[in-house]
């Protein structure tokens, strides 16, 4: 963070010095421009993210089991407020959180993986999301989001002025004398302008990849149980299909890169999310217990560095045990098959559908425009009051 | 003079770090009070839901008398502990999360029950609200943690001392009712 702000004053100040003169104004322009766009991102950034993504916000009823595992998590987060949950019609498994603060936050789920995972892997993925909204990670990359725009931009606008500049016959060298010095400033600002959007983008995946491994390490905190976490991330790696609705801004919102093809090489610096075979293997290596201590024991064990993922502050003494699996113990979840017909009931209804379910068994999906005041079953002809 | 500024700029220093400490010590000990009062809400949520169940089971389980009746039972020695102290209530809750246990144990002998939608909906809110108590006991006890680690760490011990702040009880499940009871997992 620190370092895609401190590119992007670098930037603004050799390009004020080349085009003005004076570093300070465009120091001043560079802040200016990304002030502006971070009150957009700011006040509507959440809306705009649910609007792109097609979610739909959905209540209790529509899905019990989905609101009760938010609110679990929300509870084992301490989190105060309930965040809102959306559901984006969409067959690929992806899922995000959004809202500046914790206090506004929303989750969102797409219909595919709410019907592939099982009520464990459910909560792991939740954690994850709600552990995003918790440590402020959707702030954090929102800025990080725009600060990263703001260079791009600067530094696409430069090199369009400086071309054309160029051709109308070097207005710079005439005003101020020119000079060794106004050199070394035009190859600085040229090295920045190539240089600094590359960098920030760098600086801008690594942030994303280490607030991915703290949201998996919070999840397994929260639920104590890597394992649904782990065996939720294994169904989403499986699956090939992106998500119609993500783009390229949204992507670190997201539990996995969206835009992610088969055989990611490990450690690619150009990735939002650290590899999905490397995430199962720390969750699954965390044998001792469900602490951020557990889970950074396990991180140093895969790469052989000195260094952990998670911050020295976030670490609490105290040992945590891990917890059984729901389904070990009890066999009374619903099975896939099941999951998907409570998923496609929810779309249903969410589009304006009546669902009626006819005595001999079949469901008669009634839409919103249906006038006549009875229905009758096409499989047994029973008549139904719409 | 210089011994003056000092001596004032000492006692300021120290008055800050005084009023520091404290703030988060009044901080901590709301953060328990609010664990705490989240623990409350869950665990009513499950008194509440209790007769419910039994209402709901009790046409299908002609066999099941004993377990119905140590549910209930259970259910309102809970209730008039409710107001009793975190170590206490931690017994009686304990019990009664073990009856339950026992209870949606033997559903799975009654196929026409797991088939009544009345019921699934039912199982899914006790379910999901037994997490949420075990979730919120969770979260109270690292509250707790927390709390109680700056009453007893030098210097806030030391300020907790002076202004009264007094270390706050775990939640604590019997650990022998919590292998009784597997569907419950109180970690």
């Amino acid at each position: 963070m620190a370092g895609m702000g401190l590119l992007l004053l670098l930037i603004g100040y050799f390009l004020g010095l080349y085009f003005f003169d004076s570093g300070i104004g465009g120091l001043l322009i560079a802040l200016a421009v990304w002030a502006v766009m971070n009150l957009v991102a700011f006040f509507r950034g959440d809306n705009i993210l649910l609007a792109l993504s097609r979610a739909r916000k959905i209540s209790r009823d529509d899905h019990p089991r989905l609101y009760n595992v938010v609110e679990e998590m929300k509870i084992a987060s301490g989190l105060e407020k309930m965040p809102d949950i959306y559901i984006i019609d969409d067959p690929a498994l992806n899922a995000f959180a959004t809202g500046r603060d914790p206090n506004r936050a929303a989750v969102a789920i797409t219909s595919g993986l709410l019907q592939k995972l099982s009520r464990d892997e459910l909560q792991g993925v939740i954690g994850h999301e709600i552990a995003h909204i918790k440590n402020r990670d959707v702030l954090l990359m929102a800025i990080s989001a725009v600060l990263l725009g703001t260079i791009v931009i600067l530094a696409w606008y430069a090199t369009r002025i400086m071309f054309f500049s160029g051709m109308a016959g070097g207005r710079r060298s005439s005003s101020s004398g020119g000079g060794s010095g106004q050199i070394i400033i035009l190859v600085v600002a040229i090295v920045l302008i190539v240089l600094a959007p590359i960098m920030a983008q760098l600086i801008y995946f690594a942030v994303s990849r280490k607030r991915e491994y703290l949201a998996d390490a919070s999840s397994a905190l929260y639920t104590r149980y890597p394992e649904g976490l782990a065996s939720a991330l294994e169904k989403l790696g499986a699956s090939t299909s992106q998500l119609k609705s993500a783009n390229k801004a949204t992507a670190p919102m997201y539990i996995i890169n969206p835009f992610r093809k088969k055989g990611m090489s490990a450690s690619n610096l150009t990735s939002t999310h650290p590899p999905i075979s490397e995430r199962i293997h720390i969750l699954r290596s965390m044998a001792g217990g469900a602490s951020f201590a557990d889970y950074d024991q396990a991180y140093q064990q895969l790469h052989k560095m000195g260094r952990g993922i998670v911050p020295a502050s976030a670490m609490t003494t105290g040992a945590i045990g891990l917890r059984a699996a729901v389904s070990e113990v009890t066999e009374k979840e619903p099975d896939e098959i099941q999951r998907a017909r409570e998923t496609s009931d929810l779309l249903w209804r969410r589009s304006g559908y009546k669902t009626i379910t006819c005595d001999c068994g079949a469901k008669l999906r009634v839409p919103p425009r249906f006038k006549a005041s009875s229905i009758s079953c096409p499989h047994c002809g029973r008549v139904h009051q719409a | 003079m210089i011994a003056v500024y000092i001596i004032v700029g000492i006692v300021v220093v120290l008055l800050i770090v005084f009023a520091v400490i404290y703030n988060r010590l009044v901080r901590l000990r709301n953060q328990v009070k609010n664990a705490w009062a989240q623990i409350d809400v869950q665990l009513k949520r499950r008194y509440d839901l209790i007769p419910n169940l039994v209402e709901t089971v009790k046409g299908y389980m002609k066999h099941e008398r004993e377990t119905l009746e140590a549910v209930t039972k259970a259910r309102n020695l809970a209730q008039q502990l409710s107001s009793s102290g975190a170590g206490a209530r931690a017994k009686v809750e304990g019990e009664l999360s073990s009856a339950l246990a026992r209870l949606l144990a033997v559903v799975e002998r009654y196929p026409d029950l797991k088939a009544n939608q009345n019921f699934l909906a039912l199982q899914e809110e006790l379910t999901s609200t037994e997490n949420k108590i075990s979730f919120s006991r969770q979260f109270y006890n690292d509250s707790v943690l927390r709390y109680n680690n700056q009453t007893q760490m030098f210097p806030s011990n030391v300020v907790a001392g002076v202004t009264g702040f007094k270390a706050s009880e775990f939640f604590e499940v019997p650990q022998a009712e919590e292998r009784k009871a597997p569907t419950v997992s109180f970690t």
